[in-house]
């Protein structure tokens, strides 16, 4: 049978005609990504509210009438599920991968148009679910966003009524969006390469999502599952989480459920999450390193196994969340080896950016900054998780603020930094204008910097023994008052860093509209998106013909060519030479 | 996998410039459905071990092992499986015919397999009545909630099924044949593929706490 490139195929055409199929119920993977985007970044302004709600009462308790503890923990929970789920997964997935992995594999759109609308018009089900839980009687759920039984539905907890219904039904919904979406993407990325596009051509990007979607597909069932069994205990009645408990004076009808049965299903699917969202992050920053160091990735090959292994062993270590909740010695001596392995090939991946930028040709654009950023957050955050990972450090430390701090820096704000680079990187494929540097690098420098004030001090509250998730304090004997005045300062950069995120929607909007045009290829990257005919891609992406790939995506610098980048529908007769010169592609690394 | 990952990327070996590197023989139907069956294969082992480890909680009476239990003898979930086995077959008739170009039967095949699928449904929701009539509700034990659970969860799966196939009933007439052979030939997969399913299902829910606890312990709970 010969070969057909999917993009070739009639049956796949579908161009719209009107403006509703074409901006609201549109097919387009450009469009859907951007409805992604926008949805993610909106709902995530939300949570980054409710995150500055949370510490102004712990900066300055006492002081906000319309902040009681019932609110504060209905605070925690919201910020925290909807950060990790509904922000950072929809953003990174639903909208980079929704808009990257046609372009970057060279095809016209992904595999299931319809679906993949539908998968997007799913998760905004799934997101105003959410949100209603904020108006109905009891308010949100109130139980953490681990959402641990038996507390997460008995009375006691905020919204145990109405809005852990509602944000366990939401979860449901979210992850059939996210299965029908994550479908499209491995089966694009498998299926629909353009010619010359093997796997090991692809840019790392698309490595980190393809990965980090299998991971998804098969880790969001756990959560389901869960959350399937907790809607049967607190509507039906069943006892699968819920043990014979007695509430309020009163026993319950419950029976003999086991609490830890849910601890160990939420964390067979949150700790794959959190390489859900790193992974992605991995190869979009190993891009913009490489595109705005003027040189190749440094150990692609390595990256790629990286990313791998790092998936396959991510299914392999959830239990050192649990350390805690009571566990046989030899278990929590696997998990502790297995954390501490999956470190070796992270650390890889970080030697591998900072051999990249080594004798590189740095550019310090924003992308950049925010890139190199990362690097330092990243490591930070890795190395507290070194000192989790530890059943015996991680025992005292357990619920205090230093794992706050870790997992902030680890997983919040180090890919939170890798999707302002992804942004400020492709916002002029996206627009096909030129954001404001300026205005980009004070949103860099005021991010970075604030959120190390912001985490930094957190580790110094861990260490004292200062608890996560207490409204207040009170007169804790071990605590020294030198802690609130920590406290306050860590409220003071929150909002600061949470009104600096104004800089960055005031520049995006702005430059919409009087940004400079960016033209083709503004930082002459090599990969297939830049290569477009028009930018921003016009609907099915290519002109008449798809793009032919001849090299890998990281042909930068490369001797004897006249520019200091390749793209990689150029084959090797057409690179313009340096006079007298002939191209020295490497031989081996 | 080792051999793509081994691969030179920077250099132009002329064997990856040849092709997309991809299989196009299989269609982008298949590999979607693979991965589909992928993620509901870890559903229900999650769903399963979760099983397992409730089991050997002194609260959890299973529901056969005893002359007085409902699932000692089984009858009527054998009769279900019959008429499950029997839609299967009629997908399979469907996507056979649709190979050797004959529509008609096709079609009624198709029809037949929702008919059974349907069947098997109400089937269920039956033996559903039945343990209820003689007091096995929902919340009354861990067993029983997982009955009606794997039970509810397994027929939402073919009911997304049925609708699959109202589709492909509705529009046979108006695909090409290639593709009428994929859909049938993909939709008798997935039949095949929960019919499997249940009878799993059907095993370990009708099976005696002596086998609970053998799996569990070596499962190692």
């Amino acid at each position: 049978m010969e070969h057909v490139a999917i993009a070739d195929q009639v049956e796949e055409l579908h161009n719209p005609s009107s403006f509703i199929s074409k901006y609201v119920w549109s097919q387009d993977h450009k469009v859907i990504a951007i409805q992604y985007g926008i949805t993610a970044i909106l709902v995530g302004l939300v949570a980054l509210v409710l995150s500055g709600l949370m510490r102004l009462q712990l900066g300055f308790p006492e002081s906000f009438d319309f902040i009681d503890p019932s609110s504060y923990l209905q605070f925690v929970t919201m910020h925290g599920m909807i950060m990790v789920i509904y922000l950072l997964t929809a953003l990174l997935l639903g909208g980079f991968g929704n808009y990257l992995i046609p372009l970057m594999i060279g095809a016209r759109d992904m595999v299931f148009p319809y679906l993949n609308m539908l998968s997007y018009w799913t998760y905004l089900l799934a997101v105003i679910v959410l949100l209603a839980s904020f108006f109905v009687p009891g308010g949100p759920t109130g139980a953490g966003w681990t959402l641990y039984p038996p507390q997460a539905i008995l009375d006691g907890t905020p919204g145990y009524d109405m809005g852990i219904v509602l944000m366990l039904l939401s979860l449901a919904i979210f992850i059939v969006a996210f299965t029908m979406g994550g479908l499209n993407y491995v089966t694009t990325i498998l299926q629909a390469r353009t010619k010359g596009m093997t796997l090991m051509r692809m840019p790392l990007s698309i490595w980190g999502i393809f990965v980090a979607t299998i991971l998804g597909l098969l880790a969001f069932p756990a959560l389901l599952v869960s959350a399937i069994m907790m809607l049967f205990d607190k509507l039906l009645g069943t006892s699968f989480f819920m043990p014979a408990i007695v509430s309020m004076g009163e026993q319950l009808d419950y029976t003999g459920g086991s609490p830890i049965l849910f601890q160990h299903l939420f964390w067979f699917f949150g700790h794959p999450e959190v390489y859900i969202v790193a992974l992605p992050a991995f190869g979009m920053v190993s891009d913009v390193l490489a595109v705005h160091a003027r040189k190749n990735i440094f150990g692609y090959r390595m990256m790629v196994w990286a990313i791998v292994a790092i998936g396959a062993m991510s299914f392999v270590v959830w239990a050192h969340h649990m350390y805690v909740s009571g566990m046989h010695p030899a278990f929590g001596f696997f998990f502790a080896t297995t954390t501490l392995i999956i470190a070796v090939p992270t650390a890889i991946k970080v030697y591998n950016w900072v051999l990249t930028l080594w004798r590189g040709n740095i550019h310090l654009t924003t992308p950049m900054l925010f890139a190199i950023g990362f690097i330092f957050t990243f490591t930070h955050g890795g190395l507290t998780g070194l000192f989790l990972g530890n059943v015996v450090i991680d025992l005292p430390l357990s619920d205090t603020y230093f794992v706050v701090a870790h997992f902030h820096m680890v997983m919040g704000v180090s890919p939170i930094l890798v999707l302002f680079a992804a942004l400020y990187h492709w916002y002029p494929l996206i627009t096909g204008k030129m954001f404001n540097a300026t205005l980009g690098k004070l949103h860099f420098w005021c991010t970075f910097l604030g959120t190390y004030a912001i985490y930094l001090p957190m580790h110094y509250l861990g260490f004292l023994g200062v608890p996560r998730r207490y409204y207040a304090m009170g007169t804790t004997d071990f605590i020294p008052e030198s802690a609130q005045t920590l406290n306050a300062s860590i409220t003071v950069a929150a909002i600061l860093v949470g009104l600096a995120q104004l800089i960055f929607i005031a520049n995006v909007i702005w430059s919409i509209f009087k940004g400079e045009k960016s033209g083709p290829n503004p930082w002459h990257a090599t990969s297939l998106e830049w290569q477009a005919e028009q930018i921003p891609p016009a609907h099915g992406n290519w002109g008449e013909k798809l793009p032919e790939v001849h090299r890998w995506a990281y042909d930068f610098s490369v001797p004897g060519a006249r520019d200091d980048y390749i793209p990689q529908n150029m084959s090797n007769d057409d690179v313009p030479l340096e006079p007298g010169q002939t191209l020295q592609i490497r031989e081996e690394h | 996998m080792f051999a793509t990952l081994r691969e030179k990327s920077w250099l132009n070996s002329p064997s990856a410039t040849a092709s997309g590197g991809f299989n196009s023989e299989i269609s982008r139907k298949t590999v979607a459905l693979r991965f589909f069956l992928a993620v509901i294969s870890v559903l229900f082992s999650l769903f399963i071990v979760t099983f397992l480890a409730r089991s050997q909680f002194p609260d959890f009476q299973a529901l056969a092992g005893q002359a007085w239990q409902p699932f000692t003898n089984p009858q009527q979930l054998w009769v279900n499986t019959g008429i499950l086995l029997a839609a299967s077959v009629a997908i399979q008739f469907a996507s056979s015919s649709a190979k050797n170009n004959r529509l008609l039967a096709a079609n009624i095949a198709i029809a037949l397999c929702g008919l059974f699928t349907l069947a098997f449904i109400g089937a269920q929701i039956l033996v559903w009545q039945h343990l209820i009539d003689l007091g096995y509700f929902v919340a009354s034990n861990p067993a029983n909630s997982y009955f009606y659970l794997f039970t509810a969860i397994h027929g939402l799966h073919l009911v997304g099924g049925i609708f699959v196939l109202l589709r492909l009933g509705l529009r046979s007439t108006a695909q090409t044949q290639n593709s009428l052979i994929i859909s049938t030939s993909l939709c008798a997969n997935y039949w095949h593929y929960l019919l499997l399913v249940w009878v799993l299902l059907f095993a370990l829910l009708t099976s005696t706490p002596d086998t609970y606890k053998t799996l569990a312990a070596l499962c190692g709970f």
